[in-house]
């Protein structure tokens, strides 16, 4: 094969060197600077503002108080982020598993699909805000009326997600399992599927930053315990600190949420790794 | 030729309102390499995907080893414009593709592969995926995937046509030199002149839509064909001939 030589980026990794600890270390500080930055800005602004301008701190508390009652109450935050990462991740489980047998029920019989998005979109239009006490009164105060909060919210994400990510496949691969003799079945699970994998990933990201507003909100609408309500009757005793030291600890759970579906995405497409490593 | 592999008689095709293929009537005998020439846009693809069963022709009659058509299925191995490689597949287990869909079981595919992977170029490089591969070897490996079908014909559709001039002639080099190992019954789809004087016994040339057959050329250049036997004044006049019938074809198009 001497007309075809081979090119440098099939050498193995090891071959062409990684950028190392350090390198990535520094590329990692270049690209979260100005980020961070900001971030430090407005918490700054904020600081000063509710230190000096006067404003009562059952009104605006300083950052640096709420960062005390953290502290102070942690392990009550504790306590109650434990129920809304369980209702999460129930709910979130729930749905996916959902959208993905709809989606593939979708996907093999059509009419289904005209039939079954008008309600999903609907579904889509309800106001979480007049919903959550509804499904509460229905369902009591227990875990499932969170889980079917989460999943209502996160389930048509994933399924859209899903559904436009089969409809990416490549025309020639289907064409060409086709005329390898392939059935429908072998044809979705071997061509549909995997090229949905992508599509898949960005609607998890996606939703799951949804599904811990939704369990949140279905909190907040009747609980005996969670963050939600835990802001809940913060609010109700005047107790802005306590709201924002729960709304971080929101955050900070949607955050992790979010990296580990990074990182499941990154175990389970191996293939999309090597493309980035090998720059072709 | 006596029992013609593949035959077609007068098959025509129209999508709704359009005209694609006209008349076609074009024979392929056991171990000739046939090409298709035409103009883009011809409808030449359709006539794959007629052979392929992904559409049933208009009318005319297509027959295999001397029988009429019915089912397509196991007769051909089909590769497609562009490789359709699976990127989350490995080039091994693109490879295997074919084979998988059959039923046949992994370990055996493998076994199955594994020889040819050093005439492919392809040693050393099993595991990898195809985005770590240069153009050339993708079109290997989808080339590898579909002799590996062990079919009775194939249907190469422009198989180099994304390629870049220099990797398509070596590309092109190579796989004559397959051709004159493995005697594959293939009938290529190309819209170039030269390649399609390098590989093939016979050449059909195609009119622009509807497409008919305007002209078919014997070529007669000795195997294995290098640069020289591409410069020879017989192999220039086939090319001068095959280029004149098809803007002759498209002057009509046009006028």
């Amino acid at each position: 094969m001497s007309a075809d030589a081979l090119p440098a980026t099939a050498l193995p990794r090891a071959a062409r060197g990684s950028p190392g600890l350090l390198g990535r270390v520094a590329r990692t500080i270049h690209l979260a600077w100005p980020a961070t930055a900001l971030v430090a800005a407005i918490v700054l602004a904020w600081e000063f503002y509710a230190q000096f301008s006067g404003i009562k701190p059952t009104i605006l508390p300083a950052p640096s108080r709420v960062l005390a009652q953290i502290i102070e109450n942690r392990q009550a935050l504790v306590d109650n982020a434990i129920p809304t990462l369980i209702a999460t991740l129930s709910g979130f489980t729930l749905s996916v598993a959902s959208a993905f047998l709809s989606s593939v029920l979708v996907d093999f019989v059509r009419p289904l699909r005209r039939a079954l998005f008008p309600v999903f979109i609907i579904s889509q239009t309800l106001p979480l805000v007049a919903i959550a006490p509804l499904v509460v009164l229905w369902f009591g105060f227990g875990l499932l009326p969170k889980i079917l909060l989460v999943a209502l919210v996160t389930f048509f994400p994933m399924m859209v997600a899903l559904v436009q990510g089969y409809d990416s496949t490549e025309k020639d691969m289907e064409w060409l399992l086709r005329s390898m003799g392939a059935s429908r079945a072998q044809v979705f699970l071997k061509a549909r599927l995997p090229s949905a994998i992508p599509f898949f990933f960005t609607g998890l990201r996606i939703s799951i930053t949804y599904a811990v507003v939704g369990a949140i909100f279905a909190e907040y609408a009747g609980a005996a315990n969670g963050l939600g309500i835990y802001m809940l009757s913060a609010k109700n005793n005047f107790r802005p600190d306590l709201v924002l030291a729960a709304v971080f600890c929101s955050a900070l759970l949607t955050l992790i949420l979010f990296g580990g579906t990074v990182l499941i995405q990154r175990l389970a497409t191996p293939w999309e790794r090597v493309r980035k490593g090998g720059g072709k | 030729m006596s029992a013609p592999r593949l035959s077609l008689s007068h098959v025509s095709k129209r999508f709704e309102t359009l005209d694609v293929l006209g008349d076609i009537s074009i024979s392929v005998a056991p171990g000739e390499f046939v090409s298709i020439l035409g103009p883009s846009g011809a409808g030449k693809s359709t006539l794959f995907q007629i052979l392929t069963g992904s559409t049933p022709p208009g009318g005319g009659v297509i027959a295999f080893d001397g029988e009429e058509l019915k089912d397509a299925s196991g007769k051909f191995a089909f590769m497609p414009q562009r490789d359709a490689l699976m990127p989350w597949r490995r080039v091994i287990d693109n490879a295997i593709l074919g084979l998988e869909v059959q039923g046949v079981r992994r370990a055996e595919a493998y076994g199955r592969v594994a020889p040819l992977l050093a005439q492919f170029g392809l040693a050393g490089f099993e595991r990898h995926y195809p985005s770590q591969l240069s153009g050339g070897m993708r079109q290997r490996v989808a080339l590898l995937r579909t002799v590996v079908q062990d079919r009775q014909m194939l249907l190469l559709d422009e198989p180099f046509g994304a390629l870049d001039a220099l990797t398509r002639a070596s590309m092109q080099q190579w796989l004559e030199r397959m051709w004159e190992r493995h005697r594959w019954t293939a009938l290529l789809i190309t819209h170039d002149v030269r390649e399609a004087v390098f590989l093939s016994d016979r050449i059909y040339v195609l009119s622009a839509r509807p497409a008919r057959v305007i002209r078919e050329i014997k070529v007669p250049l000795p195997r294995p064909r290098g640069m020289r036997e591409m410069s020879s004044p017989q192999a220039t006049k086939i090319e001068a001939d095959l280029l004149e019938a098809l803007l002759g074809s498209s002057a009509i198009e046009f006028a």
